[in-house]
């Protein structure tokens, strides 16, 4: 008897298949909740704040007040609205009605003749959201230096020298935020795919007492455990094409690099996946712990650590290194390059290496968990 | 009846509680995702790497290279001597910003003259990379103005809340909400379908109980698995990571309170429409992942396309984590956060009597 | 008792083995030396508990025993196990086959994974379709099938690839009397081949047809030899009170109380005795079983045998009954109708599960539901109980719809499903009070009810285990406690005793006639034909229709035949269903 026969194999993987097939929730998960989340993270998830809703409290009617009220209504980065007083906008500020406030006050055309430099505007951000914040204060800062400058040239006056920074953004030269995010979310789709499916199949086994009556056929070890990552690795597979179709030809984010280089990318990320969620059921042996499991070792991992919206660099040390055992990390990286970029071959194998290490790791670690025993 | 309402949620922690592992799988995750997920959710650039191409050499951009050494954002410089260099430390990651000082550009600085200098950064990365030029652009910004003239005027500004924009008092007050909705959401959609696979649900039908008071049997220890996880964390948040707490506990409470009602509601909705334990975790998840992506806490509400602001009206979590904020940053009393606790009341009231309608004809 | 294996043609040859789960833990299986013939089919019967599943599963290779040796065809299971499970099948008690894969797809799943191919294939699945009757469902999901048709779809996909040993744990569990009798007809005529069977069974009649029994208890083999040579010790024991007048239940609880009976039941008109010495009969009189009454010898049967083993039978009198009040009905309550049936249909879709049944059952009596596997026994019974809707006519209890209605009916009833239905991660104690307390008891009630229930049925060892890990017969026991506590007026048991051994069974009925005698009014179904004889009315549910229905003696008499003047429930049970299939 052969440690791998091809006829058993392919008879667990046809009936693995016609259990995903025949259950509506695999589906479910595959293959719609996969576009839902796309959607979601590319269209909802807009770290380019675009119209941030600012209070505005102008108490000068000087020329240059009215001047800065213009231009601020005239960034497309603001949808102004005016206040009368600054206790109301505080107050609406406190409510998340709007992010920020600038208010010019009554003095401030008077300071300005006065030219001591002490004329000032005052921005007031909601802290309770440091990005948006930041962004606001930014832009402000943005508009206000337009009219600076606009006032200085109306005046005649000679400006500063100034440095002028010419900022490129490679690979995405419009700083569109859902360039990357989406290749970010396929990784971590895919992790659900990959982890949270799997950590049902073999616990169910169990609780179903299917895996008795498995066991004591002639089924080896690795028979069972192929059996369990290949149909898995197909679904994945196809659900990979299914977000590749959607964020290209929907979404139309660019993608730049290879097939091939995607393909070899996916198989080493699902099989390290696929494995974390194998060994998770083989150890568990329930459902429920399995699945909660897998919700917090894989899906919450993927979502925070694996770098596509929270940069690892950031993180503290302990944290970083934290990281290097998620695969999705190594996968959301290469996603974005192979989006954005193209075909950069450092920086793919450094993640392929990764990939394939942790791949080695859970496979192994799951084989080595897998018993032909009840006990 | 009230006595056996009380000992069917009595039963109820038995069965969620009494199993170590399942004890370990309510409490584990909170604890670690405490720990690490303050420091991992920063939206903040630090420790980057910057790469320079020095063209120029002169005093000014030796200058400049030295002040950006020293920023939180960059930790590391990286020094290349010719353009394809810079190009491949963006390729393959190695730096997040690329600085190229042309070879004119002290002189020009030095004659008055503006000082183009090109700044290149990841888009694969575009969210972090801009925030990094932004912090390259203050040094360069206040260097200018030394060097220049004094400016007529000013702007100030002043975050109110959070004065260092710390980003931890963000995540913290928005964790106490996302955390608790794991947890709560598991216990209500799966016991029912637990208890269907195993056929105690049965027994539970032949008895006196009417599906109301199953249901609430249901949604008591739900809720009240939200409000102990939330407290452990708003605690956590508040002794451990230092937050200031300026609202009022019993806000903070009746917040965690209703937010949990809502989640049990939308529990059981699902709970109520599967028919095992895996359709409903499946299920959990396929409420959660959106949820927690349309609440606001990795970006804000007003900046998603229409359709998704409607879709966030009905998200609980679009109310709870405001709530909580206010609780911890904005010094809101009840009066403040009436706004953000009604919507909440009113989604767990229209999942709960959903749930037990769909509840009522499963029985019949 | 143990016969040293000497045979040269022992298939299976276990030498001392012990398996334990724990290391300080008691043993499941303690010393266990035994041997099984070539082509012989063995029985093994035991009590809950006594290590049958275990002694299987230990030679299927799948646990790895602590000590001792076991060699099935001279190979050693669990390290040569690669070799050895081509040529053995195994059907585990849980059904193991897929239920979202088809009949069909599950037999190529097995035919493929046992490497049965081309020609052997075709001709394999033909005569497995055609043993199991399966041939028409061959589209069906395993999941839609009966549980007579499961159990024979998990046999024919053991079989495959003709292994030369077949072990079997319990497969006759929760399956039709019809469907045992094939069952037992597919293994016998494999053992004819040649095939060596070993048979794990809670039915002793099922066990006395093997060629070699296995009597095990606490994890030892108590007893062994052909099923013949263990009745030796019962000469004179076995006795039927023949020609008796009165009510046969009453006659056996008086007999049951006599210290001279070890056991009894009741056959057919008759009630049956296992004496403790053969000389020792009880006094007639005092059985008052009528002027006529007389005493029989009869031929003693494995179960007799079984019993005497573990020491007899409970007694004739209820610990249960005797803290149960008596039953005072709700005035306007009609006593003939606690529990009545109008006109109840039920459809799935185009199925139609229950078919226009209508009965009556009066207060205080046991009334029986029987029928195959998925005849709509099941159906008829959750609807009497509230937990399907009929689509046609109405399920009352005492008079009052319970689909409209209301915990106050709930509250006068009682119910233990099927499938085990208590709270497995729950201690025993922690399921008394949770069960007590939905129905309202409380405080110094509440705790004297438990402590009745707890010494009614012997749980005080296990107060505090959790209830998943309790033997099958003391979960049973536990689900009776939980149903009856809060002192129902009528009550519903859904197979009871399926899978539980004879002894725990007898005690089951003895708590059922006690309750009966207290007035509360019984619904029960069982696969047990000779349960069936402790009913005082018996519903037969066929095909969605109740196709019989009265006296255990009236369905019984309505069957005979000149050849056949006095026959069993069984043979009434399988003539009336062929009967309604003509």
């Amino acid at each position: 008897m052969s440690a791998f026969a091809p006829r058993r194999l392919w008879a667990l993987c046809r009936k693995e298949s016609y259990q995903i097939v025949r259950d509506p929730s695999s589906i479910l998960v595959a293959f719609i909740l996969p576009v839902i989340l796309l959607f979601v993270m590319g269209y909802a998830i807009n770290l380019d704040a675009d119209h941030m809703r600012i209070g505005l409290l102008v108490e000068d009617p000087g020329p240059a007040a009215v001047r800065l009220e213009q231009t601020l209504c005239a960034s497309r980065y603001f949808e102004v609205h005016s206040g009368s007083s600054r206790e109301a906008l505080v107050t609406r500020m406190a409510h998340g009605e709007i992010r920020g406030i600038v208010i010019v006050r009554s003095d401030f055309t008077s300071k300005l003749k006065q030219g001591h430099g002490d004329a000032a505007v005052q921005v007031i951000t909601d802290g309770g959201e440091p990005n948006t914040a930041s962004f606001i204060a930014a832009y402000v800062q943005g508009a206000f230096d337009t009219w600076q400058r606009d006032l200085a040239v109306d005046q005649g006056l000679q400006s500063a020298p100034t440095l002028d920074l010419r900022l490129r953004t490679w690979f995405n030269p419009g700083n569109v935020s859902r360039n990357f995010l989406v290749p970010g979310s396929i990784a971590v789709v895919m992790t659900i795919i990959g982890a949270l499916l799997t950590s049902l199949v073999v616990a169910r086994e169990w609780e179903r007492g299917t895996m008795e009556a498995l066991l004591a056929t002639p089924v080896t070890k690795a028979e069972l455990l192929v059996s369990k990552v290949l149909p898995y690795y197909v679904l994945g597979m196809l659900a990979l094409i299914i977000c590749l179709g959607v964020s290209v030809f929907v979404m139309g984010i660019p993608f730049r690099g290879s097939l091939l280089a995607l393909v070899g990318i996916s198989t080493l990320f699902l099989g390290s996946a696929l494995g974390m969620g194998l060994f998770l059921s083989t150890v568990l042996r329930s459902q429920f712990n399995a699945a909660l499991a897998a919700l917090t070792s894989a899906f919450l991992p993927a979502l925070m650590l694996s770098g596509f919206v929270f940069e690892i660099d950031s993180m503290p040390k302990a944290l970083q290194f934290l990281t290097r055992i998620i695969p999705a990390r190594y996968f959301a990286s290469s996603l974005q390059t192979l989006f954005q970029a193209g075909t950069i071959g450092a920086s793919l194998w450094a993640n392929a290496l990764g990939l394939g290490l942790l791949m080695l790791f859970w496979l192994g670690l799951t084989a080595l968990k897998t018993r032909r025993t009840l006990d | 009846m009230l006595k056996r309402l009380l000992r069917l949620i009595v039963k109820e922690f038995q069965v969620t509680l009494g199993d170590k592992r399942a004890r370990a799988m309510l409490i584990m995750p909170v604890i670690l995702q405490t720990l690490i997920f303050p420091f991992a959710a920063t939206l903040e650039v630090k420790h980057s790497t910057l790469a320079i191409y020095n063209q120029d050499g002169g005093q000014a951009s030796v200058e400049l290279i030295q002040r950006l050494s020293h920023t939180a954002a960059f930790s590391r410089i990286l020094m290349v001597h010719d353009d394809g260099a810079l190009q491949e430390t963006i390729d393959r990651q190695q730096a997040l910003l690329a600085i190229r000082f042309p070879m004119d550009f002290s002189r020009n600085l030095t004659a008055g003259r503006t000082a183009p200098l090109q700044v290149l950064l990841d888009g694969r990365r575009s969210n972090s990379g801009q925030i990094a030029a932004g912090y390259a652009s203050q040094v360069f910004q206040a260097y200018a103005a030394e060097r220049g003239a004094k400016a007529t005027s000013t702007l100030s500004v002043r975050n109110l809340y959070n004065p260092n924009l710390d980003y931890k008092w963000h995540i913290l007050p928005s964790l106490v909400a996302i955390i608790t909705t794991i947890g709560c959401l598991i216990v209500t959609a799966l016991s029912v379908a637990r208890e269907r696979e195993e056929g105690t649900f049965d027994q539970l039908l032949v008895s006196p109980l009417t599906p109301a008071y199953i249901m609430a049997g249901k949604a008591v220890p739900g809720v009240t698995i939200a409000v102990v996880q939330g407290s452990f964390i708003a605690v956590a948040a508040a002794w451990g990571y230092g937050l200031p707490f300026s609202g009022s506990v019993p806000l903070l409470l009746t917040g965690l309170v209703f937010y949990g009602l809502a989640l049990a509601g939308v529990g059981l909705f699902i709970s109520s429409i599967s028919e095992n334990q895996q359709q409903a975790f499946l299920g959990v998840f396929a409420f959660m992942a959106p949820a927690v992506m349309l609440s606001g806490y990795v970006a804000p509400i007003e900046n998603m396309p229409r359709f998704f602001q409607w879709v966030a009206i009905c998200d609980p979590l679009s109310y709870c984590i405001p709530i909580m904020k206010g609780c911890f940053l904005k010094d809101f009393g009840f009066r403040d956060a009436w706004h953000l606790l009604w919507p909440l009341l009113a989604i767990a009231i229209v999942t709960l009597s959903a749930a037990l309608r769909l509840f009522r004809r499963h029985i019949a | 008792m143990i016969p040293a294996p000497t045979d040269q043609d022992l298939t299976i040859e276990v030498h001392d083995l012990v398996k334990r789960f724990h290391a300080e833990g008691p043993a499941a299986l303690d010393q266990v030396s035994t041997g099984v013939a070539h082509g012989s089919i063995t029985g093994l019967v035991g009590p809950d508990g006594a290590g049958k599943t275990t002694l299987l599963r230990t030679m299927a290779g799948l646990l790895m025993p602590t000590s001792g040796t076991v060699r099935i065809l001279g190979l050693d299971p669990f390290r040569q196990g690669n070799l050895l499970r081509e040529k053995i099948g195994y059907m585990p008690q849980k059904f193991g086959l897929y239920e979202d894969l088809t009949v069909l797809e599950n037999l190529d799943l097995y035919a493929d994974l046992r490497n049965v191919t081309g020609e052997e294939r075709r001709r394999s699945f033909e005569k497995m379709l055609a043993f199991t009757d399966l041939a028409p469902f061959t589209a069906r999901f395993a999941g839609k099938l009966s549980g007579g048709m499961k159990q024979k779809l998990g046999l024919a996909c053991s079989l495959l690839g003709s292994p030369q040993v077949l072990l079997l744990d319990e497969p006759g569990v929760g399956v039709d009397p019809i469907s045992r009798r094939e069952l037992w007809r597919m293994v016998r005529e494999l053992a004819q081949g040649g095939m060596t069977v070993v048979w794990s069974t809670a039915y002793l009649d099922e066990a006395e047809l093997c060629d070699d029994v296995r009597l095990m208890n606490h994890g030892r083999v108590m007893a062994s030899g052909a099923p013949k040579t263990l009745l030796g010790l019962l000469e004179g024991r076995c006795l039927h009170v023949a020609n008796l007048a009165g009510h046969r239940r009453e006659v056996l609880r008086r007999a049951l109380n006599a210290p001279e009976v070890m056991d009894g039941t009741i056959q057919g008109a008759n009630v049956r005795l296992l004496l403790r010495e053969a000389g020792r009969r009880p006094d007639l009189a005092s059985l008052e079983a009528g002027p006529a009454a007389t005493l029989v010898e009869v031929e003693p049967h494995l179960e007799d045998a079984f019993i005497s083993l573990l020491g007899g039978g409970p007694g004739g009198d209820s610990a249960l009954s005797k803290v149960m009040p008596r039953v005072e009905l709700d005035p306007h309550t009609d006593p003939h109708a606690v529990i009545e049936a109008r006109r109840l249909s039920k459809r799935f879709g185009d199925f139609t599960a229950t078919d226009d049944v209508s009965f009556r059952v009066s207060k205080g009596e046991v009334f029986g539901l029987l029928g195959p596997n998925g005849a709509g026994k099941s159906t008829t019974f959750k609807m009497e109980c509230g937990l399907l809707k009929p689509s046609e006519g109405q399920a009352l209890v005492m008079g009052i719809d319970l689909k409209s209605s209301p915990s106050e009916a709930r509250q006068r009833l009682g119910y233990m499903a099927q499938k085990f239905s208590l709270y497995a991660q729950l201690t025993v104690m922690k399921n008394l009070v949770f069960f007590s307390g939905i129905y309202g008891l409380e405080e110094e009630r509440q705790r004297v009810k438990i402590q009745q229930m707890v010494e009614a049925f012997a749980l005080e060892p296990f107060l505090d285990t959790l209830t998943g890990e309790l033997p099958l017969g003391f979960k049973q026991r536990l689900a009776l406690a939980c149903a009856v506590m809060h002192e129902p007026q009528l009550i519903f048991l859904d197979e009871p005793t399926s899978g539980v051994d004879p002894v725990t069974r007898r005690e089951f009925w003895t708590h059922i006639n006690g309750l009966a005698q207290k007035g509360v009014t019984v619904m029960v179904t069982t696969h047990f034909m000779d349960e069936a004889e402790y009913c005082d009315r018996i519903g037969l549910i066929y095909r969605g229709r109740l196709i019989a229905l009265g006296t255990p003696d009236e369905l019984k008499q309505g069957v005979a035949t000149p050849d056949r003047p006095n026959p069993t429930m069984e043979d009434a049970f399988i003539e009336l269903v062929q009967g309604a299939d003509r």
